[in-house]
């Protein structure tokens, strides 16, 4: 056991009393019958009417209370006493009384004068005689009592506040009572477990002081990790659980030949104006392209084939050539689709991506200029719109999105388009979530696809789902330099897939 | 997706039949277009002029219906075009056939093009209404389709300019020129060529000078009844489906319904072709073909229906035993360009949502790019050492990625964008230091000390790949505080400091360690860079010699220019040298 503190016994005198005498009219002269000072007696008061053990009542009176002055004479003797005292049966010069009592000597000669007790040889007033055998000092005795707190007569009163011997102060004290949860010895409430307590098993005597739940704590220094790429990790894990393989799409510069000719976008689309797409001054143009499949490429632009009428009209290389940002990731689905074209015997693929796209578009509360695109395709021989849906509704449903519909939509690439609408619970409407389709025979034929493959595709952006889970309604508030360091802090764990 | 607006109750007249705007949008999306907003023509000029919405509502005041409406659907750009495809769609209508005039040889107006035409807009095709019977309606319908054609497939003119004349007031035959400008009185905008293309009647009354300016002499009014339309094109293919997109459109209004007049083209090298040219394109495909990848099962004659619906003229017959399906397209639908465009119509006429669902049968297995799970691992590392992640923009001003850096522009390293709306695009980062200081500052008050970090791709000019430039993986971290975060080591005899960044470092290099991955005892070398103070920065190198990453106080001037006030370090590293 710890040591007890003094005021734990303060404490114990102050209950045992109580729980004996039932009150205490004054807590001053308790103070004193404990030999404590009144303010380490109210330290305990105040703890014990906390919990209610006492009940205390203010007792506020204006009192007289000495000076520094008046105290000294308590403890030595009024000036006039101390002055009668110093003179020998002989009498005594001034300069030697003067010399023994110091700032007493004028007062106490004044007023030992007016009480008769001195007088003076006659022709010599240097000599002072005593006339009393003794004195009775009633300023020490006044003193003594008021400062006892005794009554004193009110003539008393002025004449020593004329002599500033005394000066009026407020002063607090309590009339204490049993409280309602009285008790002789109260329980030491701990505030932590400390590594002595489990040592000495004093653990199980313990009692712990309430917590202010509510209270802040001081923050700790710890990590986190933007919200969006929160999004993008429970994302990634349904492709995977899909069957879903990564492309690679670190290649942001992209030619148009491989973002748009190849995916039989024609070379007027509005999607190729410069409005839409960042082409670039450095690298401006693309140095390789596969000749085989370009000239395959320019064909079905041109004239058609593979069942096509082809948009007929006069294909250019320089337009294919020319770089830009990569304005979807589909740029990367298409290379990643010739590629699996060359290889024998063909295999069936299921790819996704998740990555950024560029658009040069006018920044604004839905719109960016750079955002993520998630992208998934399938690749086989004969699949069908109903393995699109079939598939879509696997994916959104895992996303919380399991009320579909389906839009017909117009794409140059896909053929079947659909949009993807899904029903929100909480704006109580159908909101567009993505686009699919299934990629036209005259992207894959050329690639070298083998006829009958078919490619399912749908395409979303990672920012919507994003914003409508967390209810940001800017998309700045969440990607960008402008993010709120406090939002990346106090965002909810992702629990997409959970 | 181009936007047409109809009124509301000539759309129902048109269709014959009135909708709730519930009936209507579910309409719109079984058909695959979008009533995108209900607004009144009142509300429109109110949004014109920037003017409150006023509340009141007038019950004379027409409802119009904005309907978005495929991009490569030209003939759903006009309400005549809507309300018949609509009709065609629920089966009210049959598909119209149009027909062009037989007009005895001889009597054919002609065009004659010149030769100059072909070294500016060498295509022309035109084509005859007759009897049309406008009112307003009908005129402002004509103008506007006009508009949205000019908009959409003419790119602005540029690849088609059409131009409708009142044949009345003009003489045939018509001729198609190339000026140079003082031969010609009028001078188009925005024109820089020897010549330009301008189209004369036989009495040289100028008609129009394509791409931009149409005469007054021959402007249609309420009035007019025979109109001439010719098209102008630097592309044959669009100027065929433009001028068909007009004329049957609006020969529902002519005397002889769905019935145009043609126009021959005299050619300068004698050629002479007639337009328009309102032929069905012919296409025969097996009936599996069309709907196997749907993954319906239907009959032949299950499938003539829904491809009538979308006025695609279809005829069932089997080959070899082979059910097969003959669909004769009509001049309208000049979006349809193989079998797998007549699969799609009969998907949406079935309706999407009636298709039964099926699971792809492969199997494969799921996998990640190992750069993109070794750049997770990192991330989770430093997130652990106590770093916020934060996500930047990878397009940066040319000052900000290099002049803010101390840094200057060698013209080897930075991909540069040609056309940047704004000075944000101008380049691609190179590094990811801006990205930091920059989100740093947006975010300058917040309680220090702030460690944030990224793990992004830059892109560097790398003539070894196809398009000339590569991306590179990096992370980066940054510390601010009141003071630069050195934590001196007093015990140590010689003065070792280490940046506060060098602990997020040192754990890197520790835990990237592999076989190919060797890191010497002294990995920091020093370094004289402008962007950090001097003899506060070094480069991390690999026991290899090459340099994988750097760090170092940011320089006083750097912090100025980012407007941070607090001493900053920051450390970069190439995640793909450490894979």
């Amino acid at each position: 056991m710890a040591e007890k503190s003094p005021a734990a016994d303060v404490e114990a005198g102050l209950l045992a009393h109580l729980n004996s005498a039932g009150e205490v009219p004054d807590s001053r002269s308790f103070a004193s019958s404990l030999g404590v000072s009144h303010l380490e007696l109210v330290g305990v008061i105040k703890s014990l009417s906390a919990f209610r053990i006492v009940e205390s009542k203010d007792i506020i009176k204006e009192a007289w209370v000495l000076t520094e002055e008046a105290k000294g004479y308590v403890a030595k003797g009024s000036p006039e006493a101390q002055l009668v005292a110093a003179i020998p049966p002989e009498g005594v010069s001034k300069d030697a009384l003067k010399a023994k009592l110091g700032d007493a000597f004028d007062v106490g000669m004044k007023a030992a004068a007016r009480n008769k007790w001195i007088g003076f040889e006659k022709g010599n007033k240097d000599l002072v005689l005593r006339k009393v055998e003794s004195v009775m000092d009633e300023l020490q005795e006044q003193l003594r009592r008021l400062e006892n707190g005794e009554a004193v007569p009110d003539k008393v009163i002025d004449d020593l506040k004329r002599r500033k011997l005394i000066m009026k102060e407020k002063s607090i004290w309590h009339s204490l009572k049993k409280g309602p949860e009285f008790v002789l010895k109260r329980k030491t409430l701990a505030t932590d477990v400390t590594t002595e307590h489990l040592r000495s098993g004093d653990w199980k005597d313990l009692e712990f002081k309430d917590y202010n739940y509510g209270a802040q704590g001081q923050p700790i220094a710890k990590g986190y990790v933007q919200p969006l790429m929160e999004v993008r990790e429970a994302i990634e894990n349904i492709f995977i659980m899909m069957g879903f393989t990564e492309m690679p799409t670190n290649n942001f510069v992209e030619s148009s030949f491989w973002n748009f000719d190849a995916l039989f976008q024609p070379q007027q689309h509005p999607a190729r104006d410069s409005h839409d797409t960042f082409f670039l001054k450095a690298p401006a143009t693309t140095q390789q392209l596969p000749e085989d499949y370009l000239e395959k490429v320019k064909l079905v632009h041109q004239s058609g084939g593979y069942g096509s009428k082809g948009y007929v009209y006069d294909w250019k290389r320089d337009e294919a050539e020319k770089n830009l940002l990569r304005t979807h990731t589909t740029a990367v689905s298409t290379r990643m689709l010739y590629k699996l074209a060359q290889e024998k015997p063909f295999a069936p693929k299921r790819y996704y991506s998740i990555d950024r796209v560029f658009r040069n578009e006018a920044v604004d509360r839905t719109h960016l200029a750079e955002f993520h695109q998630i992208e998934g395709l399938i690749c086989d021989y004969g699949l069908t719109l109903g393995d699109l849906i079939g598939v879509l509704e696997d994916f959104f449903s895992s996303l919380g999105m399991s009320k579909l519909r389906f839009k017909p939509a117009y794409n140059p690439y896909t053929e079947p388009s659909m949009e993807i609408f899904s029903y929100h619970d909480g704006l109580k409407k159908w909101v567009e979530v993505g686009n699919s389709g299934m990629f036209r025979p005259e992207m894959l034929l050329p690639m070298g696809l083998p006829e009958g493959v078919n490619v399912i595709a749908w395409g979303l952006s990672l920012e919507r789902p994003t914003m409508i889970l967390y209810g940001i309604d800017n998309i700045r508030d969440l990607f960008g330099p402008k993010v709120d360091f406090n939002l990346i802090k106090s965002n909810p764990l992702c629990r997409l897939g959970l | 997706m181009p936007t047409v607006s109809v009124g509301r109750d000539r759309l129902f007249a048109a269709l014959g039949r009135t909708y709730t705007q519930e009936e209507f949008k579910a309409l719109c999306f079984e058909f695959g277009i979008e009533l995108d907003d209900v607004t009144t023509e009142k509300a429109i000029i109110r949004k014109e002029k920037h003017l409150e919405d006023d509340g009141e509502v007038d019950d004379d005041d027409e409802v119009i219906y904005k309907i978005e409406v495929a991009a490569n659907r030209y003939d759903l750009l006009c309400l005549e075009g809507l309300a018949r495809a609509l009709r065609v769609f629920t089966g009210t209508e049959g598909s119209p056939v149009f027909q062009v005039s037989s007009i005895p040889r001889g009597s054919i107006l002609q065009m004659h093009v010149k030769p100059e035409t072909s070294k500016i807009r060498p295509y022309v095709v035109c084509a005859v209404l007759r009897g049309v019977a406008f009112d307003e309606a009908r005129y402002n319908s004509f103008i506007d389709l006009q508009d949205k054609l000019h908009q959409n497939i003419c790119r602005k003119r540029t690849l088609v300019a059409i131009g409708t004349h009142d044949l009345d007031t003009l003489q045939g035959p018509f001729s198609y020129e190339a000026l140079p400008p003082h031969e010609i009185n009028f001078v188009p905008l925005k024109q820089n060529s020897p010549v330009y293309p301008v189209i004369y009647d036989s009495n040289r009354t100028v008609l129009s000078l394509p791409p931009i300016i149409n005469g007054a002499h021959s402007a249609i009014t309420l009035a007019t009844r025979n109109i001439f339309i010719e098209c102008t094109a630097t592309d044959l293919t669009k100027a065929n489906i433009v001028l068909n997109t007009m004329v049957t459109m609006f020969s529902e209004y002519c005397e002889t319904k769905f019935e145009v007049e043609p126009v021959e083209v005299v050619h300068y090298d004698g050629r002479k072709t007639v337009y328009p040219d309102l032929s069905c394109y012919k296409m025969d495909v097996s009936l599996y073909d069309i709907l196997g990848p749907i993954g319906i099962s239907q009959d032949e004659k299950q499938v003539v229906c829904p491809l009538n619906k979308m006025q695609l003229q279809a005829e069932s017959h089997s080959l070899k035993g082979e059910p097969r399906i003959s669909v004769s397209v009509p001049p309208t639908r000049s979006d349809i360009l193989h079998a797998r465009d007549l699969l799609e119509d009969i998907a949406i006429a079935y309706g999407f949502n009636n298709v039964p669902k099926s699971k792809p049968k492969c199997m494969t297995i799921g996998g990640r790019q190992p750069l993109n799970r070794f750049s997770d691992k990192i991330h989770a590392e430093v997130a652990r050492g106590g770093y916020m992640e934060v996500l930047t923009f990878i397009l940066f001003s040319h000052e900000e990625n290099f002049d803010m850096l101390n840094r200057a522009d060698d013209k080897s390293k930075a991909v540069i964008i040609a056309n940047p709306r704004t000075s944000e695009f101008e380049v691609v980062r190179t590094s990811l230091m801006s990205c930091l200081l920059k989100t740093l500052k947006h975010n300058i008050d917040h309680p220090r000390p702030i460690k944030i970090f990224e793990v992004g791709d830059v892109v560097m000019l790398d003539s070894s790949r196809d398009v000339g430039a590569s991306n590179n993986r990096r992370l980066a971290a940054l510390y601010c505080n009141m003071v630069s975060g050195f934590e001196a080591y007093a015990n140590l005899i010689k003065l070792s400091r280490k940046l506060w960044d060098w602990w997020i470092l040192d754990s890197i290099v520790k835990v990237v360690r592999a076989p190919h991955v060797n890191f010497g005892e002294n990995y920091y070398v020093p370094t004289d860079e402008p962007e950090f103070f001097p003899k506060r920065q070094c480069k991390i190198v690999t026991s290899d010699g090459k340099q994988v990453g750097y760090l170092g106080i940011v320089h006083a001037e750097v912090l100025r220019k980012f407007g941070i006030p607090d001493p900053c370090t920051f450390v970069e590293m190439d995640l793909e040298a450490l894979l």
